[in-house]
């Protein structure tokens, strides 16, 4: 049960937000499956070994396959893939709460959560671009076994 | 021969602007340009892409044209739409003329999803995420609700008034009374889960992710003013926030 609302919910959210990026009508689905198998990989990992960077991490290199997967088979830029389906991953919660506690007269707080956004925001980034090295090293092992 | 070649930046430069101003990335976009002029038998000319300003020159000429970036957003559907261009262009199925008719025509009537698809897409993103985060099932319809107004408010605010910022700053604000006046009249249990929810719609994580990504890849110009631009975009959400906690803080359950 936790994982169809899970699933479903990160599904919705990220084709929503294809709608909002004016994404072509024919990669709507498909960007919707990238930020589902994203956001099931975070919820699952991040259960399972307690760290959101490391969660962020693997869900962003996800992502990037998937959308590198789906750009070969549309013929679409990668783009349009993994903008939307990172919007289940951005820190919105922690950045919020950063805000609340510098309102609120508590910067200590403040900037420990300003802190945890930026680890966010940097593993995610990481992710992305082990996509790409993986990518690379994949192409360069197919030009080795042609030759 | 010279009006040729005129075109040929001219029509460099569109594609250049209207990949950069819906929100592609910088290599993307001097692939593209280079590849155009590639295709138009001018090998080895050079693009120089910033955030702000897209520079074009072709290494058989003196002269090097410069393009001016307007506002930034995101609209997918135009990078799509310049890269088939562009790939038919490759293909020799278009001409020079017609891929610059084309284009123009693109950056003009690129069709949009209608105001209300998208004000619903705001509001089910706002709600969807509110569950996702740890929400509680009760804020489920009022977030709808107020994501909803959220988006719309912001669309309403950047077509009237031509003032950067304001309108993330005025959707923030009328987000958070809405969720403080939910909270109050006991409609919705969690102020801080409802607010989450309805500012992702806004919030420009995307244009974090996408300025990091341009500083590791070396195109450090772009990247820093995307990343400030993030930067303010997320303060002036933060402060629409802050000034309802600051006003009504004490109220707060």
């Amino acid at each position: 049960m936790t994982f169809l609302i899970q699933f479903s919910f990160s599904f919705f959210s990220s084709a929503a937000f294809g709608i909002i990026a004016n994404i072509p009508r024919r990669a709507l689905l498909a960007s919707g499956f990238t930020g589902a198998i994203g956001w099931v990989i975070y919820f699952y990992f991040n259960q399972f070994f307690h760290s959101g960077a490391f969660s962020n991490f693997v869900a962003a290199f996800m992502i990037g396959c998937l959308s590198i997967f789906f750009s070969k088979k549309q013929k679409m830029p990668m783009i349009i893939f993994y903008i939307p389906g990172l919007i289940p991953l951005v820190p919105g919660g922690p950045s919020y709460e950063a805000v609340r506690a510098f309102a609120l007269g508590d910067p200590n707080v403040g900037f420990e959560k300003l802190l945890f956004v930026m680890a966010t925001a940097i593993s995610i980034v990481g992710g992305l671009l082990m996509t790409s090295l993986a990518e690379q090293l994949v192409n360069k092992w197919i030009r080795f076994k042609k030759n | 021969m010279e009006k040729a070649e005129d075109l040929l930046i001219d029509t460099c430069l569109l594609a250049g602007k209207i990949m950069m101003e819906s929100g592609s990335e910088v290599y993307r976009v001097e692939d593209t340009m280079n590849r155009i002029a590639e295709n138009a038998n001018e090998p080895n000319s050079n693009s120089y892409v910033t955030a702000t300003g897209i520079f074009m020159g072709l290494k058989s000429r003196h002269y090097t044209q410069i393009e001016n970036v307007g506002e930034r957003n995101i609209n997918l559907e135009k990078v799509e739409a310049v890269n088939q261009l562009s790939r038919k262009f490759a293909e020799k199925s278009v001409d020079l003329p017609t891929l610059y008719q084309q284009l123009k025509k693109i950056d003009k009537e690129t069709p949009e999803f209608p105001l209300l698809l998208q004000i619903l897409g705001a509001a089910f993103l706002s709600a969807f995420l509110m569950v996702l985060f740890g929400g509680d099932w009760l804020n489920f319809i009022p977030t709808l609700f107020i994501g909803g107004i959220g988006f719309f408010i912001k669309y309403e605010v950047k077509q009237n008034f031509d003032l950067r910022f304001l309108d993330t700053f005025f959707a923030s604000f009328i987000i958070g009374m809405l969720a403080l006046l939910f909270t109050q009249t006991g409609l919705a249990l969690s102020f801080d889960y409802m607010c989450i929810g309805a500012v992702m719609p806004l919030v420009p994580g995307v244009a974090i992710t996408a300025s990091l990504r341009d500083i590791l890849a070396g195109h450090l110009v772009s990247g820093l003013v995307r990343g400030t631009e993030a930067i303010i975009v997320a303060a002036s959400i933060a402060i629409g926030i802050a000034c309802i906690l600051f006003i009504f803080g004490g109220w707060l359950p």
